[in-house]
């Protein structure tokens, strides 16, 4: 035999090949296709082979008679769901590329300043220098002051070099490796039943989180606990399972769970309808020894049933006993298993809609989802439909609670500006019921658009519709005069500015369509201008093309958050994929980002750690700009007094020892413990998080005006000592200006400004924040006077020429005057312009 | 069953994060605010400390008397003498007279001034050996003295490097007119030089006597005498230790700068210093200034605490202060204004 068939693909419902065997033959479709991992029973025999199996090229025949199982054998790479995963890539933050941004113009700022000095040096040296060479010639191989600029264009790359901040990088991950540690060890993301506290599975993200925009979600397992409970069944047209009103309440989202988490042990359905049978009145098992103590029912119809022996009650039981999985042949519309439940017949689906609308009306407040199985009464010949042969005995409805506290969260989240997508592989009333029940959808929306066209034209008709019906809306709300054509240009601002909640539910074959390079936008904006999107039905590559699609546009950070293997390709292709280690596995958890075991954490991921993440990256980066700049641009200003000579301002220790002992760890303790406002504040205040999302503490502005303070500070720091140095003289009589004091006046103003500004930046002075603050100053003073010691001289008299200079300075009335004046000048404005800011634009944070 | 899991969350450990405040960023924190009080007070504080530094400072600058004299552009035959530097043997002499109208009591002190004389060049700095100056037995080469290290056969420079070479090596003396009569004004040379770099940063080569300690040496050779000869009435003020020497060698952080020479010695008729009168600066011109278009000054005057004349700290402290305390006053007009506002807005 010999197939011939599509190459390799990532679409999960087409397949078109074609069979030669013995001189025949016969179409291949989808219909004939086993998907990976998918598990074959009920049936007695079957061949297979196996096509796509990677790396091998070759089909391999996998022959699967007789047994009632057949798993389609461990694939390779060019399998469907293989190419449909996703690739892997390296995340990146956006700080991170703005940083990068940013060094690099810092690079060009040194050469430009480089270039500066060099020509400045060679016009010294060509009008003084050149006088000067009798007291000091030019050395050896400098014949030209041009050549004497080159040098010293070199010499100046290097002298101020410090402003490029070369230990930024390794600063920012040590913040951030704290922030992931901050996330593990958080007692509230700690979920007890599970035994499983929130992980941080990378340390390079964590600002990122303060910043998220748009999270896509997954229903099963992510919104829902993924716990089948019978919660209902109807047999012969009786409901059971109605439970008293009593025990229902807005807390209904599970008795039976434990009060922080989940229930625990996951419960098998079938299980369930086993001992179902012999169970006694709500709640009471104490006659059935072998009654699950977790479970709980509230219909005593039922069991008096049971004991009255009807005959369809006991069959209707006994054959949920038996046979597990019902394969309908005749399936209604759009309605193929996925896992949750299996879509009955015609009859079974009007039933369920029945409790569905039930379940709107009664148990809005307990998430249920419910999934149908047909029955017959000859229930072991799958082929019967209800139709023709089967008689329908009954169906039992499953319930999959919501998880505790999700409304609230998806509430908070929205208020907090994050818009929530929930992409599921369910189907559309399925995801729509969710939707409700979590309160994504509600009842006082606008309108609920459905796109569910099979074909381009459909879809993009559905689309133009829904969009158009938003703007007449807005037109009408707006200005009722504003008549004229909006230009299709305008289309998206129009759509932004949406009066009315609207909510749009997509199907995954419309959605195929909806992400096709000509309709792509289109699809975005109107999904944008919704306050909730659904997309359902959604292979795992649509997931990520739709995040992808909201990524290429909307220039926002993304958050997927899934806990099954098909949420794998949208964990990856998001900016931050969060997996929930739940009951499919862990194969999400090992592609996230995060982990944790319950969706209601995500609020307190990004509201609280995200939101300190970024607000401490921010104020970090600021300042560390700052203090590079204010350091390394006094060189720059003294280049202009000492003939451009790249001489430096301060003793080479204090160069070597600024950065990494003078002034790193306070801005490494602010960078990782500050607190703005407590966490309980932001998680009342969702609004706290916006200005993550419109990236207002960092960005190229903030970096401009960090920089601009940095060079204030070196022009104070230059020029008041040069002030106050000219033709000044000690208390003593003796020259008080010379080159060593005055590198220890403007280094301990140096080291005392930007102490004193980390300070006022410290918004959260704990007592590691005192300690390097103080210790900082304190390290400063003590070393500056051993370097300055006798001891050290006469070890290396030409290393430590500065000997006693320290003393000498400080024990000048006029040198503590300058540093006093410095520090005021440089920080009473400072002091000014935050005051004012805070008092005129106050933030909500303030 | 219930117990067994009990029993078995007792047996493994638990993976519940310690309760700790830092661990769940509780730690106790002081968070300070800007508030509007802690604000104005601030200002008006540093404002009117300022102010009061301010204040202080200009009266006590003002007490400071100082007599500046260019004597390059006085002496400017000596001047344009030494711009030939094969004149270099010919002696130049050279006086500048003042009236002193007031008396300058307390301690006076006597200055050189030089302009536009770049000591803080990069090259000029590092042109010394510190070993070799603290009489250390050092090879030079390896220092940046170049090229004022040895001579073409080999002789060491002591000391070697382009600052000890370019020494100020004028003399200059003060005398005091009165009644027809002249008086040489007594002058201290020694005692102006830190006392670290006296005692510490500097040291003579050990020897029998000096000029055998720096035997197999040679002068830099701009010098007209060798260093063992720079004070020879003083062995404690000779060679390396020279106070004119430390002096020049600690280089000034700027082109314009001005090195203690000499004190007025406080005996006899300046007990208290410089009475009023004529005074006349003789002056033994050495130095050329003129080729680089640098400028010679020799400045006397008194100190206080703050040190000597310089006003520009009493008027940074004083403007600093005022406008601290203006801006206070801003910050109180906009704060009320909001206020106002803000009470307006919640009727």
């Amino acid at each position: 035999g010999e197939v011939v068939c599509e190459p390799p693909n990532n679409k999960l419902d087409k397949f078109g090949g074609t069979l030669y065997w013995k001189e025949h033959k016969y179409p291949l479709s989808n219909q004939n296709m086993l998907l990976r991992g998918c598990v074959l029973r009920n049936t007695e025999w079957c061949f297979g082979l196996v096509i796509f199996a990677g790396g091998r090229g070759a089909a391999a025949a996998a022959r699967g008679a007789g047994p009632p199982l057949t798993r389609v054998p461990r694939p390779g790479p060019d399998t469907k769901l293989m190419q449909n995963s996703g690739r892997t890539k390296f995340k990146r933050t956006s700080i991170d590329r703005l940083m990068n941004t940013l060094v690099l113009w810092i690079f060009g700022f040194l050469v430009c300043m480089g270039v500066i000095l060099a020509i400045g040096n060679a016009i010294w040296e060509h009008e003084v220098g050149a006088r000067f060479q009798v007291y000091l010639p030019w050395p050896e191989g400098v014949h030209s002051a041009f050549f004497s600029g080159f040098l010293s264009f070199w010499s100046y790359i290097i002298i101020l070099n410090t402003v490029v901040p070369i230990s930024l990088y390794v600063s920012v991950e040590i913040l951030r490796l704290g922030h992931s540690y901050f996330i593990n060890w958080d007692k509230k993301m700690y979920c007890a039943a599970r035994r499983a506290a929130a992980e941080a599975r990378t340390t390079t993200l964590s600002e990122e989180l303060g910043q998220v925009e748009y999270v896509f979600s997954d229903k099963t397992g992510t919104l829902t606990q993924n716990v089948m409970v019978f919660s209902k069944c109807s047999v012969n047209g009786r409901s059971y399972g109605e439970r008293p009103r009593g025990s229902r309440g807005r807390g209904a989202a599970g008795p039976a769970q434990p009060a922080s988490c989940s229930a625990g042990d996951a419960q098998d359905v079938l299980g369930h309808k086993g001992e179902l049978g012999q169970r006694p009145e709500p709640v009471d098992f104490s006659s059935n020894p072998l009654a699950d103590p977790g479970f709980q029912f509230w219909d005593a119809g039922l069991l008096e049933a049971v004991r009255r022996g009807q005959p369809l009650v006991h069959d209707f039981f006994r054959l949920l006993a038996l046979c597990h999985t019902v394969m309908p042949e005749e399936k209604s519309p759009g309605g193929r298993g996925d896992g949750t439940g299996t879509a009955g017949t015609a009859g079974t689906a009007g039933m369920a809609r029945g409790w569905h609308g039930d379940s709107g009306e009664n148990m809005g407040t307990v998430g249920t989802a419910w999934g149908w199985r047909g029955r017959h009464r000859d229930g072991g010949d799958g082929e019967d439909s209800v139709g023709t042969v089967g008689t329908l005995l009954g169906a039992t409805a499953i319930e999959d609670k919501l998880q505790q506290g999700v409304p609230e969260t998806i509430a908070v989240l929205t208020l907090a500006n994050i818009k929530i997508w929930v992409l599921t592989g369910d189907k559309q009333e399925t995801a729509v019921n969710i939707g409700y029940s979590c309160k994504m959808l509600t009842d006082d929306m606008t309108e609920v658009f459905v796109v569910s066209g099979r074909t381009v034209l459909e879809v993009r008709e559905e689309l133009r519709q829904a969009r158009e019906k938003m703007m007449a809306a807005s037109r009408s709300v707006g200005n009722g005069f504003c008549q004229e054509k909006v230009p299709s240009s305008k289309l998206p601002s129009v759509l932004e500015a949406v009066a009315g909640e609207y909510a749009l539910v997509i199907n995954g074959h419309s959605l195929a369509h909806a992400l096709e390079a000509d309709m792509e936008v289109e699809f975005l904006e109107t999904a944008c201008a919704c306050k909730a999107v659904i997309c359902c039905r959604v292979t795992p590559l649509q997931k990520a093309q739709v995040v992808e699609l909201v990524k290429k546009y909307k220039k926002a950070v993304t958050l997927a958050i899934g806990d099954g293997a098909n949420d794998v390709s949208m964990i990856k292709t998001a900016h931050i994929g969060v997996g929930i280690s739940g009951q499919e596995g862990i194969q999400a958890v090992l592609a996230s980002d995060y982990s944790f075991s319950q969706f209601k954490f995500l609020q307190r991921l990004l509201l609280v750690h995200g939101r300190w993440s970024y607000l401490r990256m921010c104020k970090f980066l600021c300042y560390f700009f700052y203090k590079n700049f204010a350091f390394t641009m006094v060189h720059f200003w003294f280049g202009f007094f000492c003939g451009f000579s790249a001489q430096t301002v301060y003793d080479q220790y204090f160069i070597t020892l600024y950065n990494i002992v003078y002034t790193s760890l306070p801005v490494l303790a602010m960078g990782i413990f500050d607190q703005d406002v407590p966490e309980q504040r932001s998680m009342e205040y969702p609004k706290l998080y916006e200005p993550g999302q419109l990236n207002l503490l960092f960005n190229k502005r903030e970096f401009f005006i960090c920089i601009a303070q940095g060079i204030y500070t070196s022009v104070l720091m230059f020029f008041i000592p040069y002030g106050v140095f000219t033709d000044a003289t000690r208390d003593d009589g003796a020259q008080l200006a010379d080159y060593q004091s005055f590198a220890v006046t403007v280094a301990t103003s140096l080291v005392i400004v930007v102490s004193v500004q980390i300070g006022l930046d410290t918004g959260f002075w704990t007592a590691i924040n005192h300690f390097f603050i103080w210790g900082s100053l304190a390290a400063y003073f003590a070393i500056l006077f051993a370097m300055h010691s006798d001891g050290l001289f006469h070890m290396f008299p030409n290393q430590f020429c500065f000997v006693g200079s320290a003393p000498a300075a400080l024990a000048q009335p006029a040198v503590w005057l300058t540093i006093g004046l410095t520090t005021v000048v440089c920080v009473a404005p400072v002091v000014a312009l935050r005051f004012l800011k805070l008092h005129l634009r106050p933030q909500l944070s303030d | 069953m219930k117990t067994k899991t009990d029993q078995d969350a007792q047996a493994r450990p638990s993976r519940c994060p310690d309760n700790s405040a830092f661990k769940q960023q509780k730690l106790p924190a002081w968070k300070p605010q800007l508030s509007i009080a802690t604000v104005l007070s601030s200002f008006f504080v540093i404002g009117a400390a300022c102010l009061a530094a301010g204040i202080c400072l200009i009266l006590s600058t003002n007490s400071v008397r100082e007599i500046e004299i260019n004597y390059s552009d006085k002496c400017s035959n000596c001047s344009k003498l030494r711009e030939n530097s094969s004149n270099w043997n010919q002696e130049c002499n050279c006086s500048a007279g003042f009236v002193l109208k007031e008396d300058m009591l307390g301690d006076v002190f006597m200055y050189y001034g030089l302009q536009n004389f770049y000591q803080n060049h990069r090259r000029y700095m590092i042109s010394k050996s510190n070993a070799q100056l603290l009489g250390r037995d050092v090879n030079i080469q390896n220092s940046y003295c170049a090229p004022f290290t040895t001579y073409q056969n080999g002789t060491p420079m002591a000391p070697c490097g382009a600052i000890a070479n370019s020494i100020f090596n004028d003399t200059i003396d003060l005398f005091y007119n009165v009644n027809s009569s002249v008086i040489q004004v007594p002058l201290l040379k020694t005692g102006n030089s830190w006392w670290t770099d006296k005692n510490v940063k500097f040291r003579n080569p050990v020897g029998h006597n000096l000029s055998s300690a720096f035997a197999g040496t040679a002068r830099p050779p701009y010098w007209q005498k060798p260093v063992y000869m720079l004070d020879e009435e003083d062995e404690r003020n000779n060679g390396y230790i020279n106070d004119d020497l430390i002096i020049w060698m600690r280089v000034a952080a700027f082109s314009t700068f001005r090195n203690l020479y000499r004190r007025v010695s406080r005996t006899r008729r300046f007990a208290d210093g410089l009475p009023a009168g004529n005074y006349t600066f003789r002056i033994s011109y050495n130095f050329p200034v003129s080729k680089f278009k640098g400028k010679k000054y020799v400045i006397l005057s008194t100190v206080v605490w703050s040190g000597g004349s310089n006003p520009f700290l009493g008027i940074a402290y004083t403007v600093c202060g005022t406008a601290a305390t203006l801006m206070g006053f801003v910050i109180t007009a906009i704060h009320l204004k909001l206020r106002k506002k803000k009470t307006y807005f919640q009727k």
